[in-house]
């Protein structure tokens, strides 16, 4: 039960923790000061019910102890009582039995059967049967009439006790000495006695208060009846005296008290020894030293006697057993208690403090718990500002590298620009070549700061990418011509020094030939043994391995409308060591970053570029291998242009393709990959080109050519300067030469022009080259803007410049005269749109809102056209057009109808000014909206002369050919 | 001596234009408007830079006023206010201007009073840099002017 009482106590609390557990999740999330409060009220809260919970434990087993040992008492008293109570009533009933026998044989027979001498012996014979008793004696009813004759017969005097009350007897008490009885009514002298008490024989026990008082009782209730404890004769213990009456034969069934009075004739006493009758008792149970026992005769409730007990006080609880002795008459009560103090409830000491230990343990975890949690959110707090504050600092590195770098750049341009002015003025050659070292670090410190500036604009996030329609082959040609001088200084375009190859492609494309590739690859490497197939014969890394790794590549991406280009660089060269590989994209990283390194720069140029495709939504990736060189490879997402308008026109400078539609062109070159890269780009052009790869096959080419007429007309030859090897370019037109003078061709009007291809020129090569023959020279790396102009300059086909004066000129006589209503509440814009139409010799107007611009189109107007802008407060372009177009339905209807006649509105019968739209951003959405409100065009700011040239002549120019027709 | 000076205040003044076209502060735009000038309009860049300013101030005033409080700003206003800024600048061939205010558009579209505040802070000091800058540009073309016409005068007289 204890057990259990505590394991339902550990539950309780064990339950009362996992609520403290769930309180402090559910205050986990709150991080401020009152949350922690809170969670240590609760904690001291648990503690305390836990506390309260050891103390009841205690309580409870204690309680329970105590309840035991009562428990145990009780048991045990009562168990004494009634064998106390047993025995006595044993005694009883074999006392009972001798006077049955005396009445028998005593009386019943006549002569007596019994005399002193057998009863003594039976007596002490039977003593065993009355272990308790320490002496039984019989006394004869005599009547004051009878005792003379008595005494007569016995031979003695009835003697009295000495003294009427309980007085202490002596142990030289003898019968002898006694008085004898006074004269009374009736006598009880005891005839019989056993040896123990043979003393009392020939005593008249009617002469004791007690034993007076015992024979009355016993023969009126017929029933063994005993004595208040008193102290007995001779032994001075304290004892008591059973008393049976003895009947004569004939007493009827159911008697009366009287008729049993009537019927004595004597009476059997039995003296108990209660000491020793308890002490021998005790004897025979257990545990006797545990307990201490009273017995006590509290007939007179008031004052009870004590017939055994020690004065020894016992400690604790008493507990009180009722013994019957048989006597109705007089009450017995058994007193028992333990001899010794309780012990101390170990087990529930033990077991509460246990509890309360577990408590305080568990309480205290929880509280460094709770600590630790504290401190950990203050550190989380601290930690977060600590990271405000960084980050902060790192905008202010980055606000404050932006400006310095502007503040250094400054000044570095008036360095710059002095010193070009320095090495333009005459200078020795020394003074030259400091002017020319000094330009160059002060060039090479302007791209550094460039470039941190680069780094910290992509750091802090300040670098927006912007959507602008662009064209693959025009960028990458304006590449090409920003890395010409360096690639010039190198020498290496496909030549024997090595070359760099830039490919763009799908990704879709590349990656559905992906695996066909690769294996074709991996074979051709594996089998043919590195056959270098490349442009300049030189062996280079397998390019497929820098991009396998995308995942672009891994992942089949969703058909959207995204372009996604995979571009690859590839170059020979050293190449990057294979432990500098890893860390290639971090900043200020260079592969060689000892100071005796080879080649110069910040070594981010990496990093800027792995953020800007980061940006682009692509990936970027490489393979290198030291001594054989590197390919880079990265993608990025596009979109698909939008063809409208003018974007297109003004991001897509094509050259002028129907200039060189249709014409011929050859090529000489000995390397078949460098002619096909010279063929790519006249392709661009329009030109139809072929390819001759030694000045045998080139030359009957020409010659072939030369003798027809017309279709296979050759217009052009280009010549590779290097095409069999150093200088044979040059030669080539000497060949041709000697073949006219041989006669062999035709006068020289029909002979195509001559072109070089030449990476570098000296001044020399510059010299013979007329003498030669060729007409021009193309410098490489082409770009198709580049052999346009040469083409149109040596072709004589009409130049762009040219052309675009025209369209000014064109423009000019458009808008000459025109009046032109600019709506625009920008000032600036306003004054800048007014004033580059008036270029073009048209009349402006300014209105500022798009209300005055409703009043003063209002119909008659004088204006021809009228520029939009679309962003205004109040009242947008488009709410403007909208309510200028309705205002001329309105009236176009009235003229309609003849309502109105047309010379009320200035004699135009239809009214529908132009009205252009000026917006900065270029979407198709914002075309669109502008088409639907009504306006006819629009145009992008800031202005571009083709734009307005287009957008105007488009209606002004069907404006004319209308009023014309 | 003074046809000199017209002539290195004018190589000064291309210097000068290098620069800032260099530092990507004005861009074509600007030779765009310069193309504009001519006899019939000699005033033109100037008088389109004047209006400019004048309307720049009063928008970054307003700017700064709009970004005084933080709890009840109008990023709406702030954005028309820009998408002007960014209309006149663009005009002009401020580059770097426009630059900051597209930064400062996307900031007061995400309700970021900071990155504003610090926006407008960059502005600030691209605009004055601008102002300072085509200032100075200014003076050397009034210079110019008159060292051409100290020069010329005495030949038409």
């Amino acid at each position: 039960m204890v057990v259990c009482c505590k394991g339902s106590a550990l539950s309780r609390l064990w339950k009362s923790k996992d609520q403290q557990v769930q309180q402090l999740k559910h205050y986990q999330p709150q991080n401020s000061k009152g949350g922690g409060n809170w969670r240590k009220k609760f904690l001291f809260l648990g503690i305390l019910l836990g506390v309260l919970v050891s103390i009841w434990i205690f309580l409870s087993m204690n309680a329970n102890i105590i309840a035991r040992r009562k428990e145990t008492l009780a048991n045990m008293c009562d168990e004494r009582a009634r064998m106390l109570q047993d025995q006595f009533n044993v005694s009883m009933n074999h006392v009972h039995a001798l006077a049955i026998l005396v009445s028998t044989f005593h009386h019943g027979k006549n002569p007596s059967a019994i005399d002193q001498k057998t009863f003594a012996e039976y007596t002490a014979r039977t003593a065993f049967e009355r272990p308790l008793t320490n002496g039984v004696a019989y006394a004869l009813k005599v009547l004051h009439s009878q005792r003379e004759e008595f005494e007569r017969q016995h031979g003695w005097k009835i003697k009295k006790m000495e003294t009427e009350d309980q007085s202490p007897v002596q142990d030289d008490y003898t019968p002898e000495k006694l008085d004898p009885s006074p004269d009374q009514d009736e006598y009880a002298p005891v005839i019989f006695s056993q040896e123990t008490v043979s003393h009392i024989v020939s005593i008249d026990m009617m002469s004791g208060k007690e034993d007076r008082d015992n024979i009355l009782r016993a023969r009126a209730s017929g029933k063994g009846v005993l004595t208040s404890p008193f102290n007995l004769l001779k032994s001075n213990h304290l004892g008591v005296v059973l008393t049976f009456a003895v009947y004569n034969a004939d007493l009827p069934p159911n008697p009366t008290p009287e008729e049993r009075i009537e019927a004595t004739v004597g009476y059997l006493g039995a003296s108990f020894d209660v000491p020793s009758l308890v002490e021998k008792l005790l004897h025979q149970l257990a545990s006797k030293q545990t307990i201490v026992v009273n017995v006590y005769d509290t007939t007179n409730s008031s004052a009870p006697i004590k017939m055994y007990g020690l004065d020894v006080r016992g400690a604790g609880e008493i507990h009180i057993s009722n013994v019957d002795f048989g006597d109705p008459l007089r009450k017995h009560e058994m007193h028992c208690r333990f001899k010794h103090e309780p012990p101390l409830p170990w087990s529930a000491i033990t077991t509460s403090l246990g509890v309360a230990v577990i408590v305080l343990l568990v309480g205290h975890i929880f509280y460094a718990a709770l600590n630790r949690i504290e401190k950990v959110e203050d550190d989380f707090r601290e930690m977060r500002e600590l990271k405000v504050r960084a980050e902060a600092a790192d905008v202010a590195k980055s606000q404050f590298l932006a400006t310095v770098s502007h503040e250094i750049r400054t000044p570095m341009n008036g360095v710059l620009g002095m010193l070009q002015m320095l090495m333009d003025t005459e200078l020795d050659a020394t003074q030259q070549d400091f002017a020319m070292t000094a330009q160059a670090s002060g060039k090479a410190l302007i791209a550094l700061i460039n470039e941190v500036l680069d780094q910290a604009k992509i750091e802090s996030g300040r670098l927006e990418l912007e959507a602008v329609p662009f064209d693959v082959r025009d960028v990458l040609d304006n590449v090409l011509s920003l890395f010409s001088d360096k690639s010039q200084g190198k020498g290496i375009e496909f030549t024997e020094e090595g070359h760099i190859f830039v490919s763009v492609h799908l990704v879709e494309e590349v990656k559905s030939s992906c695996d066909f590739s690769n294996q074709v690859i991996r074979d051709s490497e594996d089998g043919i043994g590195m056959s270098y197939n490349t442009l300049s014969g030189f062996h280079i890394v397998d390019r497929w391995k820098s991009w396998e790794n995308f995942r672009m590549f891994k992942f089949s991406t969703e058909a959207s409308d995204a372009i996604n280009l995979l571009v690859t660089v590839e170059d020979t060269g050293v190449g990057i060591p294979q432990d500098a590989q890893s860390r290639i994209f971090t900043p200020f990283m260079q592969a060689d970053s000892s100071t005796s390194r080879t080649y110069g720069g910040t070594g981010i140029g990496l990093s800027i570029s792995k953020c800007l495709v980061d940006l682009m939504g692509g990936e970027i990736g490489f393979v290198s291998k030291p001594g054989i060189g590197s390919t880079f490879s990265f993608t990025a997402v596009f979109q698909e242009g939008r063809k409208n308008l003018g974007d297109m026109r003004r991001h897509h400078p094509d050259p002028p393709v129907s200039d060189f539609q249709g014409m011929r062109g050859l090529v000489v070159d000995g390397r078949c990959m460098r002619a096909e890269i010279t063929k790519h780009h006249l392709q661009r052009l329009g030109i139809h080109v072929d390819i001759s790869l030694n000045s045998k096959s080139a030359l009957s080419g020409i010659l072939e050519a030369c003798n027809l007429s017309g279709a296979g007309h050759l217009d052009m030859v280009l010549v590779d300067k290097e095409a069999w090897g150093e200088g044979s370019g040059l030669a080539f037109p000497r060949l041709l030469a000697e073949f006219r003078q041989n006669g062999l061709m035709k006068p020289q009007e029909n002979l195509p022009k001559m072109f070089l291809l030449a990476t570098s020129l000296s001044p020399t090569e510059v010299d013979d080259l007329k003498s030669a023959g060729y007409t021009d020279t193309m410098m490489k790396p082409l770009r198709p803007s580049m052999i346009a102009a040469c083409l149109r300059k040596a072709l004589g086909v009409g130049s762009k410049r040219q052309r675009e004066k025209g369209q000014a000129m064109a423009l000019r006589s458009l808008l000459s005269g025109k009046q032109i209503l600019v709506v625009d509440d920008n000032a600036v814009n306003r004054k800048v749109a007014a004033g580059a139409l008036k270029k073009y010799g048209a009349e402006v107007t300014c209105a500022d809102s798009g209300k005055a611009a409703i009043q003063m189109l209002q119909p008659p107007h004088k204006f021809d056209a009228c520029f939009m802008d679309i962003q205004m407060p109040e009242m947008d372009g488009f709410e403007a057009t909208r309510q200028i177009r309705s205002m001329e339905t309105k009236v176009n209807e009235l003229i309609k109808s003849g309502e109105a006649s047309s010379e009320m509105y200035g004699n135009v019968a239809h009214w529908h000014i132009p009205i252009l739209a000026m917006t900065a951003d270029v979407i198709q959405a914002t075309y669109e909206e502008c088409i639907r409100c009504g306006m006819d065009d629009y145009v992008s700011k800031p202005f571009e002369e083709e734009q307005i040239y287009s957008a105007v002549a488009h209606f002004f120019e069907s404006g004319t050919v209308d009023s014309v027709s | 001596m003074l046809g000199l000076g017209a002539a290195r205040l004018e190589a000064d003044m291309n210097r000068l234009m290098a620069l800032l076209f260099h530092q990507g502060v004005l861009d074509e735009q600007f030779m765009q408007l310069q193309q504009l000038q001519d006899e019939s309009s000699p005033n033109f860049v100037s008088e389109v830079i004047s209006i400019y300013f004048r309307e720049s101030e009063k928008l970054l005033k307003n700017l700064r006023s709009l970004l005084a409080d933080r709890e009840c700003t109008d990023y709406r206003k702030i954005g028309i206010h820009l998408n002007q800024l960014m209309g006149s600048s663009s005009s002009v061939g401020a580059k770097r201007v426009r630059t900051v205010c597209l930064a400062f558009r996307a900031a007061s579209e995400h309700n970021n009073w900071s990155g504003c505040l610090r926006s407008l802070e960059v502005l600030e000091h691209e605009y004055c840099y601008l102002k300072t800058k085509l200032h100075e540009l200014f003076q050397m073309e009034q210079q110019r002017v008159m060292a051409a016409g100290a020069r010329y005068h005495p030949l038409l007289s």
